[in-house]
């Protein structure tokens, strides 16, 4: 009797102030669509340094006037260096072919293009692409030398802008989540005072504190478990909609997002959500009820 | 049953206590009236009873428990033996007389069955029998207050407090609350009364306490409003 008892008053409780209760969801679900994305990117940097570091090369591109000795005495450095899983030498007439590949979409620009503008370079996998560093103190000094070009360095700008995303959604999603909290706090102090007479002879009569804030507290609960949930939706219809089909073309590069994670997404926003309206609901009490 | 010893209590920002250094004892099973006039201080003793308010200094006890010590947690538990009744009654508008008696059983944990029996016992009780699905609204003034009575006493507890229960009642039926408190009394409650009725306290010839200023000035067996 007392559960339903309960059940009943978190129903009655989240009808009666209705127009609330939806603003209160939204921002909520708003604010946790935002923490989920947040997530999921973050995951996904993760994800792409795994898969992208496996493919990623140091080139030392040579001097024009390399002489065969230099050449030798730069091979025979990477090969001694511990770092080092795998290296492969490119000349001029590979390098050629491959920028033609490259720029196949602009033929003026490969025509203008001829075997001796490109250089020869070594192409040199790290067993660690984060020791490119120590990898690059090693070789410096050589002479016939141009430039020692690491590709992390080309992948850092696109997680930079990454990052920067995810930066944005979790200021967004903190910003959310502020006015979520007020709004939870609003509602629960409008809750406490229609139902002020229950409550006065709740206390009188001895009614634990659990008791008299428990209705209180699972209202704010259910409303950021449904929060949760809408956020959940958003970010699955987020998914669908935009990397699996609009931007299609964006996600072979970017490597694609598993569904695995997203689903993830939802015990995590769920969690967030109803801990972030448990924990202010109990605190407005608190304050308001003085139990 | 009920021990307040050298008691003061300052509520904040008043220039003098409410209550001055008062020590008094109840035994179990009397009946007590504290009267005086306004603002002399006899609420906040019932106030101290129920530990609404905390003491500034001395030691009250109830039931063998030390009020002035008693955790937060477990007030709930302690306002279980203490039954109480207001001048403003403290109906809920929307349940019925059955309902509202039913809830301070249900809000302790109380089965729906355990109410079903006892419920309509204490409304037979308190003279409501055959008025039980009346809502407040549709009671007299008298009517109301033996539901609150009811309430008060569903649970039966040791003390029962009531705090000017006849403030808002006419001088008839004045009496016939009176006369309830009275056998609620005679089942072994103690009751601790706070008024300033003085038809009452001349009538039914029990212990009163005066309180002046913060200040117990009389303490009377069978006493009267003077």
């Amino acid at each position: 009797m007392r559960v339903k008892y309960v059940l009943n008053e978190v129903l009655v409780g989240l009808w009666r102030n209705v127009t609330m209760t939806v603003a209160m969801i939204i921002t909520m679900s708003v604010s946790l669509t935002m923490l989920g994305a947040s997530v999921l990117m973050y995951m996904q940097v993760d994800r792409m340094k795994n898969f992208y570091y496996g493919e990623i090369e140091v080139s030392i591109f040579l001097a024009d006037n390399v002489t065969d000795g230099q050449r030798q005495a730069i091979k025979a450095k990477i090969d001694e260096s511990p770092l080092v899983k795998e290296s492969s030498y490119e000349t001029k007439e590979q390098a050629l072919e491959r920028f033609k590949v490259l720029y196949a979409d602009s033929p003026d620009f490969v025509a203008a293009v001829n075997v001796s503008s490109l250089p020869e370079s070594y192409r040199v996998k790290l067993t660690n692409p984060e020791d490119y560093d120590k990898f690059a103190k090693q070789i410096e000094g050589e002479p016939g030398i141009q430039r020692i070009i690491d590709q992390r360095e080309l992948l850092q700008k696109v997680f930079n802008i990454f990052n920067s995303v995810q930066l944005m959604s979790l200021v967004v999603a903190a910003v959310m989540a502020f006015a979520a909290l007020l709004l939870v706090g609003n509602t629960i102090q409008v809750a406490a005072y229609s139902k002020r007479r229950e409550v006065a002879v709740m206390k009188l009569v001895g009614a634990s504190n659990w008791f008299i804030q428990a209705p209180f507290v699972l209202e704010a609960v259910v409303a950021g478990l449904i929060g949760a949930l809408l956020g959940f939706v958003a970010l699955f219809i987020g998914k669908i909609v935009l990397l699996d089909n609009k931007l299609q073309a964006l996600t072979a590069i970017l490597t694609p997002v598993p569904t695995g994670n997203v689903w993830l997404m939802l015990p995590l926003l769920a969690g967030v959500g109803a801990l972030v309206s448990a924990g202010t609901a109990w605190v407005t009490l608190r304050f308001y009820l003085k139990v | 049953m009920i021990q307040l010893e050298n008691v003061t209590k300052t509520y904040p920002k008043a220039s003098r206590p409410s209550l001055d250094n008062v020590s008094v004892g109840i035994e179990k099973g009397e009946f007590v009236f504290f009267i005086g006039p306004s603002g002399s201080g006899k609420s906040t003793i019932i106030k101290l009873l129920l530990k609404e308010v905390q003491a500034t200094r001395g030691k009250v006890v109830v039931n063998a428990k030390d009020v002035t010590s008693l955790r937060s947690w477990k007030i709930p538990h302690f306002r279980r033996s203490i039954g109480c009744v207001f001048q403003d009654f403290r109906l809920l508008p929307n349940r019925t007389a059955y309902e509202n008696v039913a809830f301070a059983l249900e809000v302790i944990g109380k089965t729906k069955a355990v109410a079903r029996r006892v419920v309509p016992e204490v409304l037979e009780l308190v003279g409501l029998g055959g008025k039980e699905h009346r809502y407040p609204h549709e009671l007299s003034g008298g009517e109301q207050q033996r539901v609150a009575v009811a309430r008060a006493f569903v649970n039966r507890p040791l003390i029962l407090l009531a705090d000017e229960p006849t403030g808002n009642l006419d001088p008839d039926t004045s009496i016939e609350i009176m006369r309830l408190l009275d056998r609620i009394n005679r089942t072994g409650t103690t009751v601790v009364m706070v008024t300033h009725d003085s038809n009452i306290v001349n009538q039914m010839r029990r212990r009163v306490i005066e309180i002046e200023s913060g200040r117990i000035v009389r303490d009377q067996a069978r006493g009267v409003y003077g």
